[in-house]
């Protein structure tokens, strides 16, 4: 019994690599792109600065001179040839930190992206703790206040839900 | 006419508290007489603010510009429907639309008294208690009345132009509907918990409220999307924007009762859990009131600046420091019965459900906020848009995709390897399949992050699909035995008699099919040109010709649009018209958005404005693919709620005929047995 339950984890830990090396592959294999698809992208790591608190490639204001200005610098900036992070850079320098549509990954901003991922593990840490810990605690006498057996709470719960249907 | 709406409000708030302290002495004393008056009070209260709203649409009808709110929201040569919304289109009107809506869903909870007296005595109490906070606010803080000082204008200023659409005149009760409904499961929350109800009725009753409230909420929220696309002109439907998040932390938190509710409905678990997700749901709902309200976040939805903000954080500390004492003192009222006996089985699942959707909404919390944290810690306020909000989020939504599938189908307490085996085997084919066919196809993952999301949103929603398929085709089939009939009516019949199973699992083919609407994202494109007589544009497979462009003169505003012919491999399909409005009130510009929708692509166009040299129209054209496939799935999520909300066919048949019993056993019979394992719900 032992051994087949050995011989399935294996299995499935052959599974579960030859899927993770198959999602590595398919990641690492994606390719640079374009002028246009780099605009897009660096566009929208961008906010537009005429105050209306969209992204700049998707500021909607009529006949935006901001966005438009904006747009040019961009272009400008990548015709020079320069680097991504000098472009952002840039922008930074002179439209202060909030041009940016994202928290960066150094300083203090670091925390904004660690939290969700911090939360993320912690929940589902929890989860299974919880499981594995209720899985050996003995069952709970029902609660005093009811004064009934669990079966018994079954019989009220299915009366409950047919009288309280709307 | 304005002092008939100051004296109603005033009435209001004085009934509020009578309803609040008469129906609190009713209880401690045990005095039905008094507990009855209280009830009566609040229903009077539904009246008095029936007429102040009433009021103050008469004040916008009839053009009273003396009433400082009606100058601000409302003109002259507005339409009458736009009139109306004027109501819930500024501050201190939207406030007063709150305080009606919690009035009208008072109203009906006291009416239902007989389901539970002493039970809705108690919520009544705590919606008693919620109503006086928000009849102050009105009174004191943002009254809606509030006089013009000096001399009175001839015209008002008019209604913001991007709230003058039909969208908007739904949208917002929709969502106010919503936020304020979850109002009412929180009063039966915190009144089960205070009285240490016994049995599990409260939940029950707590659960289709929720769900009314989660109903109209998601109307709300698919509306503002649709508005916000139809109307902004940019091209997409969610932005992030820290209101949109606002109206989402509930909907999460929600979302996640509903499904956790069933834990305690069925094994009597998860109490404590369920408590402080409904607690959690009503302070996220007045938490995103006071984030459109205070200022404190910038929104291109929010209201103006006020001074009402402090008085929200008051609300708010209140609310849960009382949630908080009863929770410590009656915390022993909620011990689980039973316990949970393995990680594969349906209370793990719906805990790992609660989980995600929980981070989620963590999430969307933390970078709605995180601008004001990096103000304060570091000095410099730092934008959170929507790469942080996609690359957060979407991972946590693909793990959601996934459990549904895989959740619906395990059995309660435990679940054998051998049944995952049955169940998925084919369903996982299926998906796997498809990828391999879309893969093939073109949508390369390895080009590009966003292709790698959409396969997977892709293959995820297809074994959720095959799933929910499989499910309804065995449950058919097993009652089409029985009846001698066919497989869809068999489904039909399986679905009248657990509609809240089979409503979920319709809600559940909502998501997916909005979810694939959503993977439409990653093959998104835009190009801007300017257009002459006889110019063209391209765009994927569509040509556009400017056949002409001119302008117009109305009332309300003047307006510019171009006449686009639009042709889709050599063939002329249709004639589009993107247009341009000057609103003459405010004197503000607005974009009214041409769009050919079909059930692959939207053509979007845009008239952005004129080239000033040449007086030549210049057109941003989006071809959005999949778009058509989030208000589908809309409707689908609209649809299984309401049969959600239904009661059963069997149920009703017991009660109405007792000759019809052993009938009615079929379905019992047949959920017993199928689907698989799985216990209903």
């Amino acid at each position: 019994m032992r051994m087949a339950r050995t011989l399935a984890r294996n299995k499935l830990h052959r599974w579960t690599l030859l899927l993770l090396f198959a999602s590595t592959l398919l990641l690492v294999g994606a390719s640079g792109d374009g002028t246009g698809q780099r605009f897009d992208r660096l566009g929208h790591n961008l906010m537009c600065e005429c105050g209306c608190g969209q992204v700049l490639l998707e500021c909607n204001h009529v006949g935006c001179s901001t966005s438009e200005q904006m747009r040019k610098e961009l272009k400008l900036s990548m015709d020079r040839g320069d680097s991504d992070d000098v472009v952002l850079a840039g922008f930074v320098a002179k439209y202060g930190p909030a041009v940016l549509s994202a928290p960066t990954t150094t300083g203090f901003n670091r925390v904004a992206w660690i939290m969700p991922v911090v939360i993320f593990i912690a929940g589902l840490s929890a989860v299974v703790l919880v499981v594995r810990a209720w899985k050996r605690r003995p069952p709970n006498p029902p609660s005093d206040s009811t004064g009934s057996a669990p079966g018994e709470l079954d019989e009220f719960r299915r009366r409950a839900r047919e009288e309280t249907t709307l | 006419m304005p002092q008939i709406g100051s004296f109603s409000l005033l009435l209001g708030l004085a009934l509020s508290v009578y309803a609040f302290a008469a129906g609190l002495f009713a209880i401690v004393r045990n005095d039905d007489r008094l507990s009855e008056t209280a009830r009566r009070a609040g229903i009077a209260i539904f009246l008095a603010v029936t007429a102040a709203s009433g009021v103050l649409v008469y004040c916008a009808f009839q053009n009273d510009f003396s009433v400082a709110y009606i100058l601000h929201h409302s003109n002259r040569a507005l339409p009458a429907p736009y009139k109306f919304a004027a109501l819930w289109s500024g501050q201190e009107g939207s406030l007063l639309f709150w305080c009606w809506l919690l009035a009208t869903y008072g109203l009906v909870l006291r009416f239902r008294h007989k389901v539970d007296t002493r039970l809705v005595a108690h919520a009544s109490v705590v919606i008693s208690a919620v109503q006086i906070f928000f009849l102050a606010l009105v009174n004191f803080a943002a009254h809606p009345f509030a006089l013009v000082a000096g001399t009175i204008p001839p015209d008002g200023n008019g209604l913001n132009p991007l709230l003058q659409y039909p969208e908007m005149v739904i949208h917002p009760p929709m969502l106010y509907l919503g936020y304020v409904g979850m109002t009412v499961p929180f009063s039966f929350a915190l009144a089960a918990l205070i009285m240490k109800y016994p049995g599990e009725k409260w939940i029950h009753i707590t659960r289709r409220w929720t769900m009314v409230g989660w109903l109209f909420l998601t109307c709300g929220i698919f509306l503002g999307s649709y508005w916000a696309y139809k109307v902004l002109g940019w091209g997409g439907w969610w932005g992030w924007d820290p209101v949109e998040n606002a109206s989402l932390l509930p909907w999460l938190t929600g979302t996640a009762f509903l499904h956790s509710v069933m834990m305690q409905e069925k094994r009597g678990m998860m109490k404590v859990w369920n408590m402080w997700l409904i607690f959690s749901t009503f302070l996220l709902a007045i938490f995103g009131t006071f984030l459109t309200r205070s200022g404190v976040v910038s929104s291109v939805h929010a209201f103006a600046e006020s001074d009402i903000g402090p008085y929200f954080v008051v609300f708010l500390a209140l609310t849960f420091a009382v949630c908080a004492f009863f929770y410590v003192r009656n915390r022993s009222h909620l011990e689980s019965e039973h316990k949970l006996e393995s990680l594969v089985s349906r209370e793990s699942s719906f805990l790992f459900n609660n989980v995600l959707l929980l981070v989620a909404a963590f999430a969307v919390l933390w970078g709605t906020l995180f601008p004001v944290l990096s103000e304060w810690a570091t000095g410099h306020k730092v934008t959170v848009g929507p790469p942080f909000f996609n690359k957060v989020n979407i991972p946590i939504a693909l793990c959601l995709l996934l459990l549904t599938a895989v959740g619906p189908l395990l059995a309660w307490r435990k679940t054998s390897t051998e049944s995952i085996r049955r169940n998925f085997l084919v369903p996982a084919l299926i998906a796997l399949a498809v990828g391999v066919v879309l893969t093939v196809r073109g949508m390369k993952p390895w080009i590009d992050m966003s292709y790698f999301y959409a396969l997977m949103t892709i293959m995820l929603s297809v074994l959720v699909a095959a799933t929910i398929g499989s499910e309804f085709i065995r449950g058919g089939l097993v009652i089409a035995r029985h009846n001698d009939s066919n497989v869809f009516h068999g489904m039909y019949l399986l679905t009248r008699r657990n509609t809240r199973r089979y409503g979920g699992y319709i809600v559940h083919l909502g998501v997916i099919v909005t979810m694939i609407g959503f993977a439409g994202v990653a093959f998104y494109q835009n190009t801007e040109q300017e257009l002459g007589f006889g110019d063209k544009m391209s765009i994927g497979p569509y040509t556009l010709v400017c056949r002409s462009y001119t302008q117009d003169d109305k009332p309300n505003y003047s307006s510019e649009w171009a006449i686009l012919d639009i042709y889709k491999n050599g063939k002329q399909i249709t004639t589009m018209f993107p247009e341009q409005r000057f609103y003459k009130a405010s004197g503000q510009p607005a974009t009214i958005v041409a769009n050919r929708s079909t059930i692959m692509e939207d053509l979007y166009l845009v008239y952005t404005g004129k080239n000033p040299e040449s007086g030549r129209p210049i057109i941003k054209a989006h071809l959005n693919p999949l778009v058509w496939w989030i208000w589908a799935g809309a409707h689908f999520i609209l649809v299984g709620t309401l049969i959600a909300l239904v009661p059963n066919m069997q149920a009703r048949r017991k009660k109405d005929s007792p000759r019809e019993r052993p009938r009615a056993l079929v379905g019992s019979e047949i959920e017993s047995r199928a689907p698989v394992e799985a216990g209903s719900d």
